[in-house]
């Protein structure tokens, strides 16, 4: 039923991740060498996921279920972390970012699969792993993106933060614009793709189903139900991640504090 | 206000620094580039840390919100920022009746508040900031080269300003400036800050 691709068959497309890779060298685009990792990290990580996966769904052990969602939410914080302009200080962004995907991803999976799906056993690992995987892979995107506007935005605007301080706003009011735009930073990747999902793209799950045979609106009800779940997820990582970062931004006495939540540069010393 | 008292304030390199201001005083500080006057007038309003006390009558630094202290002890930066696209957006109080008075005063038409920021000069940038912050109605106005962009006519409507300010709301301010005719002209008294220690200067 499936057609299978052979390995020449995913060669080729190999082929043109190259060709990009040379074009952008060739161009001083610097993207290259992040390129060629990330490729990389997709085809060892994938098939070692595909290999757990096959021993995963031959056991059905909960403790084994757990341990591998808490191995994918500490990667996944790791990842935010490392996607950041601007360095966290270690342990504290370290739980920021796992404390907002714990929220925004276990917890909405979690409730989904006792309450809507309702598998037997509820933590069946066809249902389970997959699901979380889909959660945590958007979530991830939208607080990373929603994070690092927020701290780049307040890096850069801290002349007009004192400005509203120094007219007597709470440490709130002076940076309530800044979250909004993060805000809006971390939901656009989301939004876009419920706005053109089925008239523009037909989103990978969905098309993944199809293609394994299911039928098309079984498919889609389940596409759905994962939209939504990533779209509440992601606003509540985000909204999370953002209200955790500007109480953070500002000391007891509202004043502007980089030193709290960044690492320091020797030559930026002096500003934070 | 009766009097703006600073005990063993130290902060950075800087201090311990005492001294009194009185209603309708103004004190001039001057010192090099770098020697901490900023750095003062930061901590006197409670944007650094710092240690000691400072006290707005009965009212003590460290126990009032932050906010309502920097509203009653304002501070004018050098370069004053603007975020939102016309003046009129940055005046939060909008039934100020006396706006259009001291508009008036400090030399601007009344349409100047639906100026957009981005063709504002520096110096009308200065002496607007100095309306906006006003607007809280501040006990204590530190005012950092707050002429240093301006004519000499701007600077001279500006230093009258600030002392008819003063006068009527019974406050009292500290003007920095490099300018040493400007202090001798607005201050009663004048400081000068040398290797982190404040100094009389006769």
């Amino acid at each position: 039923m499936l057609i299978e691709l052979s390995i020449v068959d995913l060669s080729l497309a190999a082929f043109l991740v190259l060709m990009l890779g040379t074009l952008s060298a060739l161009m001083k685009l610097g993207i290259s060498r992040q390129l060629y990792i990330a490729a990389a990290r997709t085809t060892v990580q994938l098939l070692l996921i595909g290999l757990v996966l096959k021993a995963l769904f031959a056991s059905t052990s909960l403790a084994f279920i757990l341990l591998i969602s808490a191995v994918m939410i500490c990667v996944a914080g790791w990842e935010i972390l490392s996607r950041q302009q601007r360095k966290l200080k270690g342990w504290w962004g370290f739980g920021v970012s796992t404390g907002s995907l714990f929220v925004s991803s276990f917890l909405i999976t979690l409730l989904c699969l006792i309450v809507v799906i309702q598998a037997d056993p509820w933590y069946s690992p066809q249902y389970a792993i997959p699901l979380l995987g889909m959660l945590l892979g958007n979530t991830m995107t939208g607080i990373a993106l929603g994070m690092d506007r927020l701290i780049q935005t307040a890096w850069q605007q801290r002349p007009v933060i004192e400005q509203r301080l120094m007219l007597g706003q709470t440490a709130d009011e002076a940076i309530v614009d800044l979250r909004r735009e993060a805000m809006r930073a971390g939901m656009i990747p989301i939004i876009n793709s419920m706005a053109a999902a089925g008239l523009v793209s037909l989103p990978g799950m969905m098309t993944g189903q199809i293609l394994a045979g299911s039928a098309p609106v079984e498919a889609v009800k389940y596409q759905i139900l994962i939209m939504f779940m990533i779209s509440s997820g992601t606003g509540l990582g985000v909204i999370s991640v953002l209200w955790l970062i500007s109480k953070r931004l500002f000391d007891d006495r509202e004043r502007l504090c980089f030193k709290q939540l960044l690492k320091e540069k020797a030559n930026e010393r002096k500003y934070i | 206000m009766q009097v703006f008292n600073i005990k063993n304030l130290t902060f950075h390199k800087c201090g311990p620094i005492n001294f009194q201001i009185k209603a309708n005083e103004i004190i001039g500080l001057s010192g090099a580039s770098g020697s901490g006057k900023t750095l003062l007038l930061r901590a006197l309003t409670d944007l650094d840390k710092h240690q000691g006390n400072v006290q707005l009558d009965e009212m003590i630094q460290q126990n009032t919100a932050a906010h309502l202290w920097r509203k009653k002890v304002a501070m004018l930066p050098a370069d004053t920022s603007w975020w939102f696209d016309t003046v009129d957006e940055h005046f939060t109080d909008h039934d100020d009746t006396n706006l259009l008075a001291e508009l008036d005063a400090l030399g601007f038409p009344e349409q100047c508040m639906q100026w957009s920021i981005a063709r504002l000069s520096s110096g009308e940038k200065q002496r607007l900031g100095l309306l906006r912050l006003i607007q809280n109605k501040p006990q204590v106005l530190l005012l950092d080269e707050p002429t240093a962009n301006l004519d000499k006519n701007n600077t001279h409507l500006f230093e009258k300003f600030v002392k008819h300010y003063l006068a009527e709301n019974n406050a009292c301010a500290i003007w920095v400036s490099h300018d040493a005719d400007q202090l001798q002209r607005v201050c009663h008294r004048q400081y000068i800050i040398e290797k982190g220690k404040l100094e009389n200067v006769d």
